[in-house]
């Protein structure tokens, strides 16, 4: 038993399937990272954002936003919830806020390129041109009937996430959209 | 055909599930001739409607949302929370 046991070491949720280089274009598993899911208590938002500050130097997103940075990022995750990622979160925010560890329940990708946007808007019913969708900006919304959360991490790049059994199927939902675009030349 | 979802803006209506008409709950003492009628009977008018839908594969909300049946066209969009058809401790609707 105890030797079964020594030899099981965990995988990412895209173990094998990635990177990739399609056309200029990279895709890649993000590191993996502590991810917590916060949900404010009622009238707690203000109070969870002050502390979030004060120990993670980052405030709670608005919706659609993203604040911090690589490495220690809060992602606008829905309705009164963001989801922390890289730090894991100081107990005291647990007195504002509902924490769920979601370490490994999601996938995280990063798609980086000069035409990155145009691999999402084969993807994704949201405009992601630069224009409107800009660094720290975020959307929870339908990748290929997946949920799914899109955010521009930069001005050529991006981070999206689906649940982690979606995994494969993103990968190769992008490789194909990728593959697509650079077919068309 | 698209809704304003109030925390996430204009979005595709394959982002949407459609929850059935927007209606105050009965309280739960309230007798079973009224939660049949809460159940089984709907003005089904070609006109203005209000009926709940959820942004499932965007924010997670459920939605109170306006519309014109005839035309599709959206009259208003509100946050369910926000819409008073809840009821609370047993008590009929807000
Ligand atoms: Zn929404």
């Amino acid at each position: 038993m105890a030797d079964v046991l020594k030899d099981l070491t965990a995988t990412s949720p895209c173990a094998g399937l990635l990177p990739v280089t399609i056309g200029g274009l990279t895709l890649s598993e993000a590191v993996q990272l502590p991810m917590t899911l916060m949900a404010p208590f009622k009238g707690q938002e203000a109070a969870l954002s002050h502390a979030l500050e004060a120990a993670h130097g980052m405030s709670f997103p608005a919706p659609n936003r993203a604040t911090g940075k690589a490495g220690a990022r809060a992602v606008w995750f829905g309705r009164a919830q963001a989801l922390l990622i890289g730090p894991v979160p100081d107990p005291a925010l647990a007195a504002h806020a509902a924490l769920t560890d979601l370490s490994d329940g999601w996938a995280v990708v990063r798609l980086e390129g000069e035409r990155a946007e145009d691999v999402l808007a084969r993807l994704v019913p949201v405009d992601v041109r630069i224009r409107v969708f800009k660094r720290g900006h975020t959307a929870r919304t339908e990748l290929k009937h997946m949920m799914a959360s899109v955010t521009r991490v930069g001005t050529k790049s991006f981070q999206i996430m689906v649940f982690r059994s979606f995994a494969a199927t993103l990968v190769h939902d992008l490789k194909t959209a990728m593959e697509g675009l650079a077919a068309r030349g | 055909m698209r809704i304003a979802c109030p925390l996430c803006g204009a979005r595709d209506r394959r982002e949407f599930t459609y929850r059935g008409a927007a209606l105050p709950v009965p309280a739960l003492d309230a007798g079973a001739e009224a939660w049949s009628v809460h159940v089984h009977l709907r003005e089904n008018p070609a006109g203005p409607l209000e009926e709940l839908w959820q942004h499932e594969l965007g924010c997670g909300a459920w939605l109170k949302v306006r519309r014109d049946t005839v035309t599709h066209a959206m009259l208003g969009v509100v946050l369910a929370e926000d819409a008073g058809l809840a009821a609370r401790d047993g008590e009929g609707p807000a």
